[in-house]
C-alpha cells in the first residue's frame, strides 16, 4: 500500500510559554542526500516526548540536530528556538547551548574514571572548583539519577565497573549534574536488559518535574508508558505528533495507526 | 573426517607458533651465554679501549641513551602532533590519503638511506660535523612514521562515544580529546613510545654517518652542555652501543674484542628486553591509574 507522506497532523499548542524548545522548517541533509524533511515540532516544558518510527526514519538524525551533535557530520537547515533565539545559528556558542541541552546516548558511554569524576569533570571544565559544592551536586545528581544508593560506598571505583544500567542511569546524573533545561535520550534503553530498562523509566519519570525530556526509542510500549507527547517519524517525515495518548489510542492518519498495529508496509 | 581435519589443522598452528617461540629462545639464549659471562659492572662502567684488551662501553652505553632521549624528544610531539590530527581531525580525503601514504613510505625507507640523507645534509652542509644531534635527527626520521601510527592507534582505539560524550557536556572537541581521549589511550601511547625507544636503541646503520663512530672521552663530571667534553653537549661524536658492536667486529684490534662484542650484544639484547616488558607492564599501570579501576 502506498501512503501520502503530506497526509500529516502535527498538534500545535496555544500557550508558547509552555514550549521547551521548537524547530521550525528543519531540514537534515548528509552530503546532497536529504534524510529528515521539515520538521515544526513544539516539545513542551516538564513534559517526556517520545520519538517514535522505525530504523532509518530519521528520528535520531532530528534528535541529535536538536543540540547540534550532528554539525560535523550533517547540513542542518531551519530553525531550532530555544528561550527565544534560534541556536541552529552559525554564530551561536554550542558549547554554552550544550549546557542547557544535554544528552543522553544509546549505548552507555560513562569516561572511563571514577563514578565521581565522571560526575565532577563537566563541572571542573566549567569553574566549579569548590570541594563540598561539587560533592553536593554528585549526591543530588546521583539520587536524582536513582543510583546513589547502589553507588555510594564506592564513589571512587571506576565507572566502567558498573553494570551497563547502572552506567546509563551514571550517564544521565553526568547529564543533570550541568543542570540542563532540556535532556535529549537517543534510545537509552535499547542495550539494556528488561529490569534496567523498567528501573530507567522510573527515572526519567522522576526526572519530569525538573527537566523537559525528548526521548528516542524503537519500543512502543516503552513510549506509551512513559511518555506525554509523541512524534511519529517515517521516511524522515514526522507523520503525527500528537498527545501520547490520542497516538495510541485513535491516531489521526492512517499511517499511524497502520505502524503502531503493526500492519506495516 | 571433519573434526580429523580440525585437529591436524590445529596442531599444525600449534606446531609453527611453537617453532617461533623456539627460534626466538635459541636466539636470545645463544646471545646471553655467549654475553652475559662477559658482562660486569666493570664493563659497564669503564670506555673502551682502542687497542688494548680490558677495555668497557660505559660511553657507548651511555650515549646510546642519550641519544635515545634526545630522538623521543624530538619524535615525540611531532609524533603526538601527527597522530591526534589523523586519528580525530584528518578528514576523509585526497590530502590525509596522501599524508597516510607518505607515512608508509617514510617507514619503509632503509635506515642506511636515511643515515646517509642526514650526513649529506647534517654533517657535511650544515656543517654539524659527526655528532650526537645529527644522529638524533637520523633516528627521528627512522621513528616518526612508527610513532606517528602507534599513537594514532591508541587515541582511534578509544571509541567516539567518549567524544560525543565529552561534547555533549558543553565541551570544545579540543578539551575533550586532551583531557578524556589522551588519558584513556595514554597505554597505548607509552606502549607506542617503548617500543619504539627499542627499536632506535637496537639502530647502527643510520647512525654511522651521522652520530658517528668514535666515542671521545667524556668526563662525567661536567654537567656543562656547551662545554665539549660534557657527556651532554650534543654536538660531540658519539659512538653507540650497536655501532660499537659493528665497529669491533669490523676493524676491532684489541686482543679481546669477540669478548666485548658478546658482551655488548648481551646489553644491547637486555635493554630492548626491558624496554618490550617493561612497555607492557607500564602501560596497564598507568591506565589502572589514571582510570581509576583495578
Amino acid at each position: 500500500m502506498q501512503y501520502n507522506l503530506e497526509e500529516k497532523y502535527i498538534k500545535k499548542f496555544d500557550n508558547p510559554d509552555t514550549t521547551a524548545i521548537s524547530t521550525e522548517h528543519l531540514d537534515v541533509f548528509y552530503g546532497s542526500k536529504q534524510a529528515f524533511f521539515d520538521g515544526s515540532l513544539e516539545f513542551q516544558k516538564n513534559k517526556i516526548t517520545a520519538l517514535i518510527g522505525a530504523s532509518g526514519s530519521g528520528k535520531s538524525t532530528y534528535l541529535r540536530s536538536l543540540n547540534r551533535m550532528n554539525d560535523s557530520v550533517a547540513t542542518v537547515k531551519g530553525k531550532i528556538m530555544y528561550r527565544g533565539i534560534d541556536i541552529n545559528r552559525p554564530d551561536i556558542n554550542v558549547y554554552e547551548m550544550r549546557k542547557q541541552i544535554g544528552m543522553v546516548f544509546q549505548r552507555p558511554n560513562p569516561f572511563s574514571k571514577s563514578i565521581r569524576e565522571n560526575i565532577t569533570f563537566g563541572l571542573k571544565e566549567n569553574g566549579i572548583k569548590d570541594k563540598s559544592k561539587l560533592d553536593e551536586i554528585v549526591e543530588t545528581s546521583l539520587k536524582q539519577a536513582a543510583i546513589w544508593d547502589e553507588v555510594k560506598d564506592r564513589l571512587d571505583s571506576s565507572a566502567l565497573a558498573l553494570s551497563g544500567g547502572q552506567q546509563q542511569r551514571l550517564c544521565i546524573a553526568r547529564a543533570i549534574a550541568m543542570k540542563p533545561d532540556v535532556l535529549l535520550l537517543d534510545e537509552p534503553a535499547s542495550a539494556l536488559d528488561p529490569i534496567s530498562t523498567l528501573k530507567l523509566e522510573e527515572t526519567l519519570l522522576d526526572l519530569k518535574k525538573d527537566f523537559s525530556m525528548i526521548i528516542v526509542t524503537h519500543n512502543m510500549q516503552q513510549a506509551s508508558r512513559i511518555s506525554d507527547y509523541t512524534g511519529f517519524f517515517h521516511m524522515g517525515n514526522v507523520i503525527e505528533y500528537d498527545a501520547t495518548k490520542d497516538i495510541f489510542t485513535r491516531p489521526k492518519i492512517q499511517l499511524t495507526e497502520d505502524y503502531i498495529s503493526g500492519n506495516f508496509g | 573426517m571433519n573434526k580429523l581435519f580440525n585437529q591436524i589443522a590445529i596442531n599444525i598452528i600449534r606446531l609453527i607458533a611453537f617453532l617461533v617461540v623456539i627460534l626466538l629462545a635459541l636466539l636470545i639464549g645463544k646471545i646471553l651465554g655467549d654475553g652475559l659471562p662477559h658482562v660486569s659492572f666493570k664493563f659497564l662502567l669503564t670506555p673502551a679501549k682502542a687497542f688494548e684488551a680490558g677495555g668497557g662501553i660505559s660511553i657507548q652505553l651511555f650515549n646510546s641513551f642519550y641519544l635515545l632521549v634526545l630522538t623521543l624528544l624530538i619524535s615525540f610531539p611531532i609524533s603526538l602532533g601527527a597522530g591526534i590530527y589523523l586519528a580525530k581531525y584528518a578528514p576523509k580525503n585526497k590530502l590525509t590519503e596522501i599524508i597516510r601514504l607518505t607515512i608508509e613510505i617514510l617507514s619503509s625507507l632503509p635506515s642506511v638511506v636515511v643515515g646517509l640523507f642526514v650526513f649529506l645534509v647534517f654533517v657535511v652542509e650544515m656543517k654539524l660535523g659527526f655528532s650526537i644531534i645529527a644522529g638524533a635527527v637520523a633516528l627521528t626520521f627512522f621513528n616518526l612514521p612508527l610513532l606517528t601510527r602507534n599513537i594514532e592507534e591508541a587515541i582511534a582505539s578509544v571509541p567516539d562515544l567518549q567524544l560525543e560524550a565529552g561534547l555533549a557536556l558543553g565541551l570544545s572537541k579540543w578539551r575533550t580529546i586532551t583531557k578524556i581521549i589522551l588519558p584513556e589511550s595514554l597505554p597505548g601511547i607509552i606502549t607506542g613510545i617503548v617500543l619504539s625507544a627499542g627499536r632506535v636503541f637496537g639502530e647502527a646503520a643510520a647512525l654511522i654517518y651521522t652520530a658517528g663512530q668514535s666515542a671521545p672521552a667524556v668526563d662525567f663530571s661536567n654537567w656543562n652542555i656547551f662545554d665539549e667534553a660534557s657527556p651532554l653537549n650534543v654536538l660531540r661524536p658519539a659512538e653507540t652501543l650497536a655501532v660499537h658492536i659493528w665497529k669491533i667486529n669490523s676493524e676491532g684490534i684489541m686482543a679481546d674484542a669477540n669478548q666485548i662484542s658478546a658482551g655488548s650484544s648481551a646489553v644491547l639484547i637486555i635493554v630492548i628486553l626491558i624496554f618490550n616488558l617493561g612497555a607492557h607492564y607500564l602501560g596497564n599501570l598507568i591506565h589502572a591509574k589514571l582510570t581509576s579501576s583495578r
